[in-house]
């Protein structure tokens, strides 16, 4: 799930500020959160309270009515909006909070990739309970595999994915296709019907690849195939 | 040789370019596994993704509380609130 949460996020927010602002001045001062800044997680908050360097990757005024001003914000991971609208109304001198707040993005996910609603989740699955009729369901569902768009992939033959699943590490010769990667990059290993076995990290650049014809190439963070699913071809060593 | 159709789905999704490298040929048996989008139902809701539009007013943890209770999984989790 990491690989999924710690992608950038991307924000809707309204903000509301506690006093009559000059809109030039207040903007110029949103405009210089975009970068770097420091934030301390709030009291309320499930992580560690130390301060964190987090980064601002766009911020924009959409709207302002009255004391509201609606912004769109584009940042790290781990980076608090209600805090932000906080800073913002201290350097502006009056003060702001955040009043609402929608993410439209978090990493590869965003509004517009099958986006469903609570409702059409509950509805799909009683197609399928009471109904007998998955289709809907199969709509709302999207593989797992999809998660590791973003990263570099390597596809491995079938007789290497149990030993995968028994947890050993990723070896060259198991290897069938690949996508370019570079030494300690994340890399997902796929079945060459494209089921997700592991997520590895590279021990090795993927040039190895056309040199080497044995070895280890990455070693498996978290395995996601289960084990037997595919046969078992490794030599077992005589005792 | 031709890799499964799938598998360039994959990046498309995201509009990720990096090209493949085919370095032997090599089939999959049908024996074994399931293309992605051909899982049984059981192991689809198992092995897989919902993009969930949260309402205002229950939690992140709330809401992955009742889809793990509506889909009968016991292993669900959610990819993180807006203010844990």
């Amino acid at each position: 799930m990491s690989y999924v949460t710690k992608g950038g996020k991307e924000y809707i927010c309204i903000m509301q500020v506690h006093c009559e602002f000059d809109r030039d001045e207040l903007s110029r001062i949103i405009l210089s959160f975009k970068g770097e800044i420091y934030q301390r997680p709030p009291v309320r908050s499930s992580v560690k309270r130390r301060l964190r360097i987090r980064t601002i990757y766009d911020i924009e005024v959409l709207d302002i009515e009255d004391k509201l001003v609606l912004l769109r914000v584009n940042s790290d991971s781990g980076t608090y909006m209600r805090k932000l609208c906080h800073d913002i109304g201290i350097i502006y001198g009056c003060g702001a909070h955040m009043r609402e707040l929608r993410r439209i993005k978090s990493g590869i996910f965003t509004e517009y990739t099958n986006l469903v609603k609570l409702h059409e989740l509950s509805e799909a699955i009683y197609m399928y309970k009471m109904c007998k009729d998955e289709s809907d369901l199969r709509k709302v569902l999207m593989p797992m595999e999809l998660a590791t768009c973003g990263i570099p992939k390597v596809l491995i033959e079938d007789t290497a994915v149990n030993a995968l699943a028994y947890g050993a590490p990723l070896a060259i010769p198991g290897i069938v296709a690949y996508q370019k990667f570079a030494q300690n990059q994340k890399i997902a290993i796929l079945t060459l019907k494209g089921e997700l076995v592991a997520i590895g990290t590279a021990t090795h650049d993927s040039s190895e690849l056309q040199k080497a014809k044995k070895g280890i190439i990455a070693s498996l963070d978290r395995v996601f195939m289960q084990r037997d699913i595919y046969p078992k071809a490794w030599k077992k060593h005589e005792r | 040789m031709k890799l499964d159709e799938f598998i360039y789905k994959i990046d498309n999704f995201c509009g990720y370019k990096n090209n493949w490298t085919i370095i032997k040929d090599s089939e999959s048996s049908d024996k074994y596994g399931y293309y992605p989008e051909k899982r049984p139902i059981e192991i689809y809701i198992r092995n897989s993704i919902i993009n969930l539009d949260k309402p205002p007013g229950p939690t992140s943890h709330e809401v992955a509380y009742w889809v793990k209770k509506m889909l009968g999984v016991n292993k669900a989790g959610h990819g993180g609130t807006l203010e844990p």
